[in-house]
């Protein structure tokens, strides 16, 4: 089977499962947005995708996706690393054009990933599996003003946020030129759609994140109109 | 004019392909700067040949940056510090009073070291065997204008095709990836007439040969294209990837 | 004294009318029925347009054949340097040409010292080449309209040459070398890479094998075969600087002259005009400008002798000459030509203006190359899309920008029209032993022209070499394959090993390259542009005493029984010694001024060549009557039924 045994095979896998992460952030991004300008709408999404059976079969294929990604990455890295030969090179120098996210995706992806542990147990671990272990869910708004209250909290989540920001801006482009989407024309202009909407994505989470702080950690009063999810 | 330079070469020095290597340092004193590095070499050489040593084994043949066989990893770069030239095309006025000059082989497990500098590159040939070719036999083939071809495409074909296989694609490479030499050769004729027809046969017999010989997969750092004396474009690797792609679907 | 003549008849030309020779040759030769071919193996030795197209096609055929290269790959052979283009006769420009008139402009581009029927079958296949390598997936430049491209080249009034941006010769060998990875992939070749030959094994009088050297482990080895084909290239690396590849040797032709194969002309030597000019001692090699920049640039050296001193001494700007002080000394000469007119041509004039102390950088060797005109009227953005790559080199090269100074050129060392003789079967005089390429004698006289280097050895290997060599294999099918261990085998690697032990055992204190750069100088300045009979006869003297210096100075470091560069490189310079003094001799017997070989006793008043055809018009064939003795000289005269032999003129 080609995914498994050819090495363009096992990059496509990493680009699918890769860009259906970008897909799922989003998302998270987007409903994200929502817990600043309504707690309401927030805590509906929070509901809408409690232990149902479809929030379930996305949650579990998420984690697969995850799984395969990271698998594949460290299989990847491996059989490269074999094919770099035992011998290094007592000088190397970063050649014009090639950028550091794309020759530190490894750890860059491993920093991802510690990250997301803190992530799932500040929040998936008090609201999902509390459900799923048959008990009440934390109110998602009132769990995200407690844990970005705190500027350790928030530190650690922008630098979780920077490393995916090279993670992805890498990523994203890789994967279409991976899948075989790319030529001399459309190198720049992918190269653009790529750190634009990254960093669309990311700078969302990102606000989210300043503002709660602002609001609930430095009690300053933003646009208290237009941000209702802020005030508490 | 070019001033003379004096300068450290720090040269990768091993016997054989199982025998561990080391760094020789040698002083090199007041360099034209209109010698080109490999002249430099053959002057260090005539001076090691003078003393009773062995001289420093390196591949070089053509001298004009055509022929690929010059290999030489300079100061973290395959094929030194200028863009879109071979080691033989590079001048010691690239180079200041004072320097140290590291001088490296190719490194990667699909190029052994022979000897010094020399590493052994036949893989290449045999991903080349693999499919790299349109099956025609001598005679019998149509005439040369029968089939139009657009210019674009042509040029297209043409930028591909002026890869020389030197490897240096492979040496840049952190994964000692071969997709550059291969998305080249599969470009040149998946982008022509003549070898669309088997197109998918051969990327998929070319990418399975670089595999099985071991080269790594491509992480698209763009390390290859950097340094690519002929400046071949990873738009390749992108059509390869297609081509692949697509022929697995196939099947 | 009495010659020995070398007839029509030995030479193998088919009767009847030019025109149907090789079309009568092919319906009547023997040919091998495929499940023969199976049997029968073929060794080449060299794989770049000549080797690798030859033993491509004789794979595809059937036949077993195994091809040597002493590089690492056969894509590295130096035809892939080669930079404008190749001719063919397809006249898509509809400007007048067809097989005739390149059959003609290339028997009077080589001065009328070329056999018809070999040249005009040269010309007659010229169209397939370019159809075959189309096929390969060759990107030729092509027009707007998707047909091919074509630029017109030196000593052509038609637009003949096809190309591939400046690098026409790289997709050719890559074409052919596809299409031998090819038969290596079927299992119809195989390929001995990094392994030289160093003697041919000859039985019962027939070519029957090779001794070779691994030149990694340094091992001797053998191999059998039914016949044998050199296509090795030529011997330009005897001037030590010369365009040629670092590893391009004549030694495999040497060793088959050494063997009782004629030499033909080894004094036909042809130096390219458009080099970039020698710049010090520590140069190894001699960059080529692609002939192609003179359809665009016009070359000059100043009228006055005041400037050109200036000039030397570094005082004056090449740019501050006026037009009116510039002698563009090739469209005053010959006006009808201009600065297109054949290599040997273009090569002399800049010799004749340098001498006369016109030459324009701080050696006095060197004449201008000015783009100045062809941006004024072209642009600058056209000219670099012409020759963009060229200027690039160029300026890393010198560190002079051809945009906005004109670029110094020197003519140089860079092609050898001699070489191995052969018949029209392209069959040496060793029974079963071919040459093609630049190895054999060629088609090309004297002197060739632009672009027909690639057409010959393509010619050569596609569509002559695998037609001929059937008709000397069709009566081998009975003979079974060869041991390596027959007593031949045995005598000719104990003669390789004695070479080597000999070389090794002298442990004095010149290096090779030190000895080999004094062979340079000898031949450049004694049997160069311009050669006399004193000079000829003070170059064989001074090889022969060059010679003993290399047999009791020559220093090899390291051992012989593993890779050894300077082993490599000393028995090459043991050869190129043997080929130095085998120009002089040649050219010193052709007292006559043709082509790339200029006599100066022999010239118009004008200065130029004198030919002598009354009394030199034949292939001088050389054998070998042992070392440290003169070769002997056997003649082919050339009876030029078709043509008529005219003096060259490029004037009008």
């Amino acid at each position: 089977m080609w995914l498994f045994n050819s090495s363009v095979g096992k990059k496509v896998v990493m680009s699918v499962t890769g860009l259906a992460l970008i897909l799922f952030l989003t998302f998270h991004m987007t409903m994200n947005c929502v817990a600043l300008f309504s707690a309401e709408g927030y805590e509906w999404i929070c509901n809408f995708l409690g232990a149902n059976w479809y929030a379930m079969v996305a949650t579990i294929g998420l984690a697969i996706l995850m799984v395969i990604h990271i698998v594949y990455a460290f299989w990847l890295t491996w059989t490269n690393r074999k094919a770099r030969g035992a011998e290094r090179y007592a000088v190397t120098a970063r050649p014009k054009g090639v950028e550091f996210a794309s020759r530190n995706m490894l750890v860059l992806g491993i920093i991802v990933f510690v990250g997301l542990f803190v992530h799932l147990f500040h929040f998936w671990s008090k609201m999902q599996l509390v459900e799923l272990q048959g008990g009440e869910p934390a109110a998602g708004v009132e769990l995200i003003r407690y844990t970005f209250s705190k500027w350790y909290n928030v530190l650690l989540y922008l630098i979780w946020f920077l490393a995916l920001w090279f993670h992805l801006t890498h990523g994203f482009w890789s994967a279409l030129q991976t899948i075989g989407f790319n030529n001399k024309k459309w190198y720049v202009r992918l190269k653009w759609i790529s750190y634009i909407f990254v960093t669309l994505i990311m700078g969302g989470f990102a606000t989210v994140l300043i503002l709660f702080f602002c609001a609930e950690g430095l009690n300053w009063a933003i646009f208290p109109g237009l941000f209702q999810g802020l005030v508490g | 004019m070019d001033k003379n330079i004096s300068f450290t070469l720090k040269v990768w020095r091993q016997r054989g392909p199982k025998e561990k290597g080391e760094f020789k340092s040698y002083y090199m004193e007041d360099i034209p700067g209109d010698t080109s590095f490999l002249e430099m070499l053959d002057i260090l050489n005539e001076m090691l040949i003078n003393r009773g040593e062995e001289p420093i084994v390196f591949d070089h043949d053509c001298r004009e940056g055509i022929c690929g066989m010059c290999s030489l990893y300079i100061n973290g770069h395959p094929h030194g510090p200028a863009t879109g030239a071979t080691t033989c095309q590079i001048y010691m006025r690239r180079f200041h009073d004072g320097d140290i000059i590291t001088v490296e082989p190719w490194r990667s497990a699909g190029f052994p070291v022979i000897r010094d500098l020399m590493v052994d590159r036949r893989a290449f040939d045999k991903i080349m065997a693999a499919g790299g070719y349109v099956s025609v036999n001598t005679g019998g083939v149509p005439d040369a204008n029968a089939i139009p071809i657009p210019k674009e495409k042509a040029d297209e074909a043409m930028d591909a095709a002026a890869c020389i296989g030197c490897g240096a694609c492979v040496a840049a490479c952190k994964n000692g990836s071969a997709m550059l030499f291969v998305s080249a050769k599969v470009s040149q004729l998946a982008l022509l007439p003549q070898g669309k027809v088997e197109a998918k046969r051969r990327v998929k017999a070319m990418l399975a040969k670089m595999d099985e010989l071991g080269f790594g997969a491509c992480t698209n750092t763009r390390a290859c294209e950097a340094e690519c004396p002929k400046c071949v474009s990873i738009s390749n690797i992108a059509r390869l990837n297609r081509q692949f792609i697509g022929a697995k679907f196939k099947d | 004294m009495e010659n020995k003549i070398i007839t029509k008849a030995d030479a193998k030309i088919p009767e009847g009318p030019l025109a149907e020779k090789w079309t009568n040759y092919k319906a009547h030769q023997k040919l091998v029925n495929p499940a023969n071919k199976r049997k029968l193996d073929v060794i080449i030795v060299g794989s770049g347009l000549a080797g690798a197209s030859a033993a491509a096609s004789l794979g595809a055929l059937g036949f077993k054949v195994k091809c040597f290269c002493i590089q690492d790959s056969p894509r590295r052979a130096h035809s892939i340097a080669a930079q404008g283009g190749i001719n063919a006769a397809k006249n898509y420009q509809n400007d007048g040409d067809s097989v005739y008139r390149l059959f003609y402009d290339t028997i009077k581009g080589g001065d009328y010292r070329a056999r018809e029927a070999n040249v005009y079958r040269l010309a007659e296949v010229s169209n397939a080449i370019i159809d075959q390598c189309v096929a390969q997936g060759v990107p030729f430049a092509r027009e707007y309209g998707g047909l091919l491209d074509n630029r017109s080249f030196g000593g052509a009034q038609v637009s003949r040459t096809f190309y591939a941006r400046g690098q026409t010769g790289q997709q050719l060998l890559l074409g052919a070398y596809s299409a031998l990875m090819r038969q290596v992939h079927l299992g119809n070749v195989e390929m001995f890479t990094r392994c030289e030959m160093l003697d041919l094994v000859i039985i019962d009088g027939r070519a029957r094998g090779i001794i070779y050297r691994d030149l990694v482990t340094g091992e001797i080895k053998r191999c059998s075969a039914h016949a044998v084909a050199i296509g090795t290239g030529g011997y330009g690396n005897t001037f030590f600087l010369s365009t040629n590849a670092m590893a391009s040797n004549g030694s495999a032709a040497m060793q088959c002259y050494r063997k009782g194969a004629l030499f033909a002309n080894p004094a036909f030597a042809q130096i390219h005009p458009t080099c970039i000019p020698v710049h010090g001692d520590k140069q190894s090699k001699l960059t080529l400008m692609s002939e192609s920049l003179r359809n665009d640039g016009r070359i000059w050296v100043p009228k006055k002798l005041e400037d050109a001193k200036k000039l030397q001494r570094g005082e004056l700007n090449p740019n501050d000459i006026p037009d009116e002080d510039r002698d563009f000394y090739l469209e005053r000469r010959y006006p009808a030509f201009g600065n297109l007119v054949p290599r040997d041509v273009a090569s002399r004039a800049a010799k004749e203006r340098c001498d006369k102390g016109f030459g324009v950088n701080n050696t006095g060797l060197a004449v201008f190359l000015d783009f100045k005109y062809a941006i004024e009227r072209l642009g600058e953005d056209v000219v670099r899309q012409k020759y963009g790559n060229l200027f690039d080199m160029y300026e890393e090269i010198t560190d002079v920008n051809p945009y906005h100074n004109p670029m110094m050129i020197f003519p140089a060392i860079h092609y050898t029209m001699g070489g191995i003789w052969v018949d029209y079967e392209l069959m040496t005089s060793i029974p079963g032993l071919f040459a093609i390429g630049e190895a054999n004698f060629s088609d090309h006289g004297a002197n060739r022209l632009g672009a027909s280097a690639l057409m010959q050895g393509l010619a050569d290997g596609y569509f002559v070499l695998p037609y001929t060599i059937q008709n000397y294999l069709s009566d081998q099918i009975q003979v079974p394959r060869f041991s390596t261990d027959l007593p031949e085998f045995d005598e000719a690697e104990k003669g390789v090993q004695a070479r080597i032990d000999r070389l090794m055992a002298i442990k004095g204190n010149r290096s090779v390259d030190s000895i080999h750069k004094e062979l340079g100088h000898i031949m450049w300045e004694f049997v160069g542009m311009g050669r006399t009979e004193a000079s000829l006869r003070e170059a064989i003297e001074k090889i022969e005493a060059l010679e003993k210096v290399f047999y009791s100075d020559l220093r090899i470091p390291g051992d012989a029984d593993t890779l050894n560069v300077e082993l490599e490189k000393a028995l090459r310079l043991e050869d190129f010694l043997e080929i130095g003094k085998l120009m002089a001799y040649d050219g010193l017997n052709r007292e006559e001024s043709c082509g790339g070989h200029f006599r100066e006793e022999y010239q118009t008043p004008e200065g130029e060549a004198l030919r002598r055809d009354d009394l030199f018009s034949y292939v001088a064939c050389w054998q070998y009557e042992g070392q440290g003795k003169a070769p002997e000289l056997i003649k082919e005269p050339l009876a030029y039924e078709y043509i008529k032999v005219q003096t060259r003129n490029y004037k009008n």
